[in-house]
């Protein structure tokens, strides 16, 4: 499976709190309105801009703070198809998983700003097409991967009734 | 070759020999939720398909994030929250009652457990040898319905103390030095596991202090061994039959050791915006930093032994004109402890501002919201941009008595000042 959208480039550090602030902690049961907040402390215009299969490209350290899983989920109801970045917070990375948005571990200082990015999934490539690179990630691991393609967490339980042992 | 603590707590929940970097499925002790993640949990949960908790007494609500209810769409969220403990027969912790993690440290945690918390500072149970650590909503929905979750056993990066914390030096400075050492993603995936003489110095407020904010190095979880301090602090509740010793063995295969004198510490603050931005007060770079709001609360650092700390500095004082200064306790028990100590009755006539026990200002829902361009320095564990509900505010983070002094003189101030 492919996909291809352009990239929306964040630095290192990006907080929970940048991802779904606090400030909106009224609307975590209305995701729809919560999600036109998404990344808002870290570029004011992307909430507005972000556009139906786009990626998240940033640094180190991704997600780190809080737990709240409507920080992955923001980004996935604003169309994001997925987050590339250098490292990930612990949280927000199984968060991810567990609500189906790919998160994949890169060197993200290959991607600009604005570049059209192709992601074969299966591969964990991502190509830019603006200019030219191939860029390998991590792949994910591949109980994680079970996860991802159940479509999430509540998806895998409710297929397979428990973790396998 | 000898255990980490991790390795220990989860191998006995999963009923076999476990080594770092397995993964694992481990039966749980303890589950919970807050009033901020509580709702998506239990929609997740409803979504599964059970009918039934697998552990209900061992499953917490608590409503502390948004308490009391400052707008009508948290209030239907308590509201279902209330609905779902009521018909589930899990166990609800109300407005008041304070910060889940305060509660867990009172009255479940204990050398041993294994529990999982649908917020980051789950791992505030390390204080007391418990293996916490904080998952997302689903994955604490799940692990309500199965009462299991999976883990991927943690490498060990070991903390190995000495020495003890001298007059104005606290756990908190102990905390945010060793932050400022490892960086905010220095101990991402990894366990903090504290060992060495130093351990024996610190009490089991001080442990939880620095064991919750683990998270804040990226790690999943800090955990001290449970000793004779474990065992006064189950007494005080009266949980001493939940006592047993516990620690790492010596020959434990751990990452790295990072050794840490507290003789040598200073007091410290975290410059906005991250944790990991840490400097000695005595800084020129702190000096002169004019603070609109002073925050003494949280999960971090509300305990009573913070509130003694705190009004010892500011008793038969006002605090500065130009500082709000709240304090909000961690627990309804906390609350009384200090009630009973006169320490509220000292504070309100220092001028300071009490709230509701809860999470307060802490994570910029209500009670202590920044406005553009200030600044405040807080107890808490995150001064992230828009933490305290504005991104145009700003957030130190320090100890208890660094807020105390720093609350009477209007700027940031080394608490060694009052101490002389």
């Amino acid at each position: 499976m492919k996909e291809q959208g352009r990239a929306w480039k964040f630095g290192d550090g990006i907080s929970t709190d940048h991802i779904a602030p606090g400030r909106f902690y009224h609307l975590r049961s209305n995701l729809e309105e919560l999600a036109k907040y998404a990344l808002v402390d870290a570029r004011e215009e992307f909430p507005r801009e972000v556009q139906p299969g786009d990626f998240v490209v940033a640094g180190n350290n991704f997600g780190l703070g809080s737990s709240r899983e409507h920080a992955a989920i923001v980004i996935k109801l604003a169309g994001v198809k997925a987050v590339f970045a250098k490292s990930f917070a612990r949280i927000f990375y199984r968060n991810a998983i567990n609500v189906g948005l790919p998160v994949l571990v890169c060197n993200t200082d290959e991607i600009d700003d604005g570049d059209r990015l192709i992601l074969d999934i299966e591969k964990s490539v991502v190509v830019d097409e603006t200019n030219g690179k191939s860029i390998q990630c991590q792949p994910i691991p591949p109980f994680m991967r079970e996860i991802l393609d159940s479509g999430g967490l509540a998806d895998y339980i409710r297929e397979r009734g428990e973790f396998p042992k | 070759m000898g255990k980490t603590l991790a390795e220990k707590i989860i191998g006995e929940h999963a009923s076999r020999d476990v080594n770092a970097g397995e993964i694992v499925v481990a039966n749980l002790d303890l589950c919970y939720v807050q009033d901020g993640t509580g709702p998506l949990a239990v929609r997740e949960f409803n979504g599964l398909g059970r009918d039934r908790l697998a552990m209900p007494d061992r499953t917490l609500i608590f409503l502390d994030h948004a308490a009391p209810c400052p707008r009508q769409e948290l209030a239907n969220d308590h509201r279902m929250l209330r609905e779902f403990a009521a018909t589930s027969g899990c166990i609800l912790f109300d407005i008041g009652d304070g910060v889940c993690h305060q509660i867990v440290l009172e009255r479940f945690a204990a050398p041993g457990l294994l529990i999982v918390g649908a917020d980051s500072h789950t791992c505030t149970s390390g204080g007391v040898g418990a293996f916490g650590t904080g998952m997302g909503s689903t994955d604490v929905a799940v692990a309500m319905a199965t009462g299991e979750t999976w883990f991927r056993v943690p490498e060990t990066i070991r903390i190995d103390v000495t020495g003890e914390l001298q007059s104005g030096v606290h756990s908190k400075d102990l905390v945010l030095h060793l932050i400022g050492l490892l960086g905010a993603d220095g101990a991402t995936y990894k366990s903090l596991e504290f060992a060495g003489q130093g351990v024996a110095n610190l009490d089991v407020n001080d442990r939880a202090t620095v064991a919750n904010m683990a998270v804040e190095a990226g790690a999943k979880t800090g955990l001290f061994p449970s000793d004779e301090k474990t065992k006064a602090h189950l007494a005080r509740y009266g949980r001493e039959q939940e006592w047993r010793e516990l620690r790492a063995d010596e020959d434990a295969s751990c990452e790295k050791t990072i050794a840490i004198n507290m003789n040598d510490l200073v007091p410290v603050v975290s410059l906005p915006h991250y944790v990991d931005n840490v400097k000695p007060i005595a800084d020129a770079e702190c000096a002169g930093v004019k603070i609109d709001q002073v925050f003494l609360g949280s999960c971090t650092n509300c305990r009573i032994e913070d509130i003694r700390v705190f009004e010892q500095i500011v008793r038969g004082k006002r605090v500065n004109p130009g500082t709000r200064t709240l304090l909000t306790p961690a627990s309804r028990n906390v609350f009384l402890q200090a009630l009973d100590e006169g320490l509220i009755d000292s504070l309100v006539k220092a001028g300071v501002t009490i709230q509701t026990p809860g999470c307060g200002a802490c994570v910029g829902v209500h009670g202590g919201i920044l406005g553009d361009g200030e600044r405040c320095l807080a107890t808490s564990n995150r001064n992230f941009k828009g933490r305290m509900g504005n991104p145009n505010a700003f957030v130190y983070l320090g100890s208890p008595a660094t807020a105390a002094a720093t609350a009477i003189k209007g700027e940031l101030t080394d608490p060694r000042e009052f101490l002389q």
